[in-house]
Order: structure tokens, then sequence, then C-alpha cells
């Protein structure tokens, strides 16, 4: 019945995702991929395979992390904000399953996005006749990864606050999880204490988004070694499952 | 064992801001409702009905006091699936059909396929929404949303059932359909709690009714018990033949007198002169037509319970 109440609330999800036509934004992404592909073919003369990989890439990276963030703020906050959350919590579902099942249904809505932009960026590397190696797919999975902690991220910060709110939360701590490694830098090179303890405390608690991009190495069509991909998706998990533990006991406090 | 046992309960909401008092929605309110019987929780707008409601569904937590279901702790998560429950102005996912929305919250009460498509399909005719079953929410109207919004709360084949204001907002058709909902309800041996403003829905299919306001309960009871429980009732006395200039030498205790052509009512706010009534009319040659007690209603025992409230006076048990 647990793990059934959790599927059940996670497949509402993604079926509120599909009907809010969420999906259509991968007709956008097809036609942007293989109208930029064109446009490439005939302007440059060199490396113009790696420039169509690169932005490939980059685009499923950038639709993927505006589905977890403004699907993601609207998660619980939604639920709360539309009082749908009466009559769910009226039913034998704790608020963890709640929670556990929101963000499960997002991530399948992820999984489906990934899969279809997977699917027409490959058939756009094939149509330029640009190599295709497993570079690639080490990039998307890590990319995948870097969608469920930002995912975790609009989830923990929409079961305490508002949907704009959130938002902005959201978009702050993935601009920093990529500069991390620049505050490390900033506090072994400043003389304040007050500047070092800021930097390193930015450093220790956002998350270290860098070391789930990948995506110039792939272009190169240079792979990481399978250990690092596999401790930096670890990380990627950890971090995703400490937000939702976070946002499960918030929300096991909140009044409605 | 009582369907709702709540003692003392008293919430109080912070208000936001250090040194700004807080603001007590409940202040040791105390019911029980048995199995068996439709329970109609009447009080003014921002009296405390939905805070309570939201107490019992372990939707917020209660500063202090008891809030128990079946013996439960409010709250509980496997008691909720002997409960109903419909908010009050439902809003729901309205992407779904209506089909695929029971379907949802009975998936949700762990009802197996068979089961479930039988009690969605039931449910729907029972609600007169068999034709709508395909149609996204989104087109519903406000009392079929409620309609539906009570099939919702129904799928599990709850033992009972919490509704608040399920008749708020809806024309005289809508509330009768309700109504009658309600009473089917009891007639399965269901446990019905709602809450409402509407008198005449209390008095019309509650078999007992409490009064709160500002959170307090001021009278708990059956309708009629109330109502006439230290009421005054009136007596109205009907006569003829009598001139109209010396109706008014035997109308003294009278509180309001109408005369209409050789017929003239009075109107007595007890039974204590009406002995003296009578023989004056059969002393002035007139005819006795009738004599007949006025009732009180629930809506001045409201009003007054509300006005003593005001006043700090004391509530009442029936």
């Amino acid at each position: 019945m647990t793990v059934w109440c959790i599927l059940v609330i996670a497949f509402n999800t993604f079926r509120e995702n599909l009907r809010d036509r969420i999906l259509y934004n991968l007709l956008f992404f097809a036609l942007l991929l293989i109208g930029v592909s064109v446009l490439l073919g005939d302007l440059t003369i060199a490396e113009q395979k790696k420039i169509v990989t690169d932005m490939g890439l980059g685009a499923i990276n950038l639709v993927g992390v505006i589905i977890a963030v403004f699907v993601g703020i609207g998660l619980v906050s939604k639920e709360i904000e539309r009082r749908t959350v009466y009559t769910i919590m009226a039913r034998p579902i704790s608020r963890p399953q709640f929670i556990l099942g929101k963000y499960l249904g997002l991530a399948l809505t992820l999984t489906v996005n990934a899969v279809i932009m997977l699917g027409v960026f490959l058939a756009t590397l094939w149509m330029d006749q640009a190599p295709i190696h497993g570079a690639l797919f080490q990039a998307i999975q890590l990319i995948y990864v870097e969608w469920l902690v930002v995912t975790a991220l609009a989830l923990f910060f929409s079961t305490f606050s508002s949907s704009t709110l959130s938002a902005i939360m959201t978009l702050s701590f993935y601009v920093i999880g990529h500069l991390t490694e620049d505050f490390k830098g900033i506090a072994q090179k400043s003389h304040s204490e007050a500047v070092k303890a800021v930097m390193n405390g930015l450093y220790y608690l956002c998350p270290n988004l860098e070391v789930l991009n990948v995506k110039g190495q792939a272009a190169m069509g240079q792979a990481v070694l399978p250990s690092y991909q596999a401790l930096a998706s670890l990380y990627g998990l950890l971090y995703a499952a400490l937000l939702i533990t976070a946002a499960c006991v918030v929300f096991q406090r909140r009044d409605f | 064992m009582d369907a709702i046992h709540i003692h003392e309960l008293t919430k109080r909401f912070w208000s936001g801001w250090p040194g700004r008092p807080s603001v007590t929605a409940l202040d040791g309110l105390s019911l029980s409702v048995s199995r068996g019987e439709i329970y109609g929780f009447l009080g003014p707008n921002g009296s405390g009905k939905t805070t309570t409601l939201k107490i019992l569904m372990g939707l917020i937590r209660a500063t202090s006091g008891t809030a128990e279901l079946f013996g439960q702790p409010a709250g509980d998560v496997q008691v909720r699936r002997r409960i109903g429950f419909l908010p009050e102005s439902p809003y729901f996912y309205d992407y779904l059909t209506g089909e695929e929305f029971l379907s949802f919250y009975g998936q949700l009460a762990g009802l197996q396929r068979t089961e479930l498509g039988r009690r969605v399909t039931d449910l729907l005719e029972q609600v007169g929404l068999s034709d709508a079953r395909r149609r996204q929410l989104r087109q519903f109207s406000k009392g079929m949303l409620q309609r539906v919004g009570l099939a919702q709360a129904l799928i599990h084949d709850p033992e009972l059932i919490i509704l608040d204001e399920p008749m708020s907002g809806l024309d005289p058709l809508g509330r009768k359909q309700i109504r009658d909902l309600i009473l089917s309800l009891r007639d399965q041996g269901k446990t019905v709690f709602f809450s409402t403003h509407i008198i005449p829905d209390v008095e019309m299919i509650c078999d007992r009714v409490g009064i709160i306001v500002k959170g307090r309960l001021l009278a708990s009871g059956r309708v009629d018990e109330l109502v006439s429980h230290g009421h005054t009732q009136s007596v109205e006395v009907v006569c003829e033949g009598i001139p109209a200039e010396r109706v008014r030498t035997i109308a003294e205790p009278a509180t309001r007198v109408l005369q209409q052509g050789r017929r003239a009512l009075l109107v007595l706010p007890g039974h204590e002169r009406l002995e003296e009534i009578l023989a004056a009319i059969r002393a002035q040659g007139g005819t006795l037509v009738s004599v007949t007690p006025q009732k009180g209603s629930l809506e001045e025992l409201f009003l007054q319970q509300t006005h003593d409230q005001a006043d700090g006076r004391p509530a009442r048990e029936a």
C-alpha cells in the first residue's frame, strides 16, 4: 500500500504534466536543433560537427532544467494554493509518501523528455554525419542526474514558500551550483575571515553541479572515467535524497 | 464508541509578527457525534467550523485538547480509510475526467480494479453525473463539481463522512440533491458530520445540531429539544364574531392583533394567559376558530445564541 500510494501520486503528476502540454517543448526543441544544424552546415567551415554536438547537449540540458525548475516549484505549492492537498491528505497516505510521489512523477516526465530529446539529438547527429560515441551518453546521463538535483531543490523550496520565491531560490542555487569551485578559490585567496567563512559556507552548502557537467569533453569526443561518472552520479543522487528528506520533514510540520 | 469525540479543543493562529496577538479560532470546544447520525455543525462565517474540520482531518494541529475519530487520534493515517471528506469550495484536478477523478481517489484508498470500476459507475450514477463521466472537470458547473466532490468522499464506502459547507453556493435544486444524498447516507447507516451556516438545511435533515460561535460550542442537541428548551413559544388564537372595537378590550395580553373582516388573530407570548383570553372571547359572544401553539425556530435560537455570546451569557446543552 505504501509503494502503491506513491505510484498513484506519481502517475497522476505525470498525467498532469502531459495534459499541461509540457512535452510540447520537445517539438520546439526538435525544430530548433534541426534548424540550427542546417544553418551551421551552411555557415561554418570547420568544427561544424563539434558545434552541433555542443549545441545539442546544451539544448537538452537547458530544456530539462527549465522543466525541472518551473514544474518543480509548483509540485507542492500549487497543491496547497489550490487546496487539492486537502482531499489527498484525507486519504490513507502519509505526507512523505505524497512528497515522494510528486517527485517521482516529475522525474518520470523528465525521463520521457530525456528519451525523446536524445532520439532527436542522435537523429540530427546522424543526418549531419557527426560521430556518435559513448561520451555523449555519459554527458546525457549526468545531465539527467543534474535535473534530479534541480527538481529536488525546487520541490524542497516549494514545501515552504510561494511559487515565485521557490523559482528565484532554485534558479539562484542552480547558478551558484555551477560556481562553487570559484567560491572555494575565492575563499583560499581572500585575507578576510568573513569572506572565507561565507565562501566556504556556500561551497559546502550548495550542490556542486559542475561535477555533473562533462558536455565540453563529450563534444570533443573525450569520455570520462567510469569511476568518475559513478561517483558524480552518486554525489548528485545523495544530494537529491537529502533535499527530498528535508522536504518531507518541512512538509510533515506544515499546517494547511 | 463515538464516531467523533472532541474534548477541550483549542486552536490559536500565530499572527506572524512578534508582539501582535495570536488569533483564537477554537476556544475549548467539546462535542461528540454518535454513529449513524447526521450532525449539523452550525455557525456564522469565521466561527471556527472549518478549523475544527481541518483538525479532524489532520490538516492542521490543535494548540491543545484532543480530537478523536473512532477512538483514534485525528490525523492518524489508518483511520482515514473509514472517513470521507469534502472540503469547502473544493478545487479539483480539472484536467481529469469525472471517471479518472474518482478512479484516482479510489486507487489512493486502495480499492482493487474490479471493485473500483463498479464503485465509480455506481457513484457517478448516484450523483447524476453518468453522462459527464468522460468530460474533464474544467467543463463542470459548480453544482456538478460539488456532486463529484461528494462522490470522491464516498468512493471507498467510508463509515463517517465529513463535509465542509456542502450546500454553499448551490442553487435550490443543487441543495436538494445534496440533502437527499446525505439522507440516503444515513439510511445506509453512515455517520455524517457537516458544517454549514444555512439554517433550513440543518432543520431539514439533521438528527442533532451544534451551534458554534467564536470558537465555542454554545448549544448542542436535537433540533426540537433545542428550540423548545427554555424558549418561549407563542400561541396564535383565531376567533370570529367579535366587533373590532370590542376585540381591543380583550386583546390586552396579546403582543399582536390582526383584524380581517369578522375574524381576529391574537398572538400571545405564551400559554400563561390563554384561558383568560378564551373566557373573554366567550364573554363577548365570539366563536373560537383555532388555537395554534407556534414552535420556536432554530433561526431564532441561533440568533439568540449569537447575541448571548456577544453579551457573555452561558451556553446551553439540550
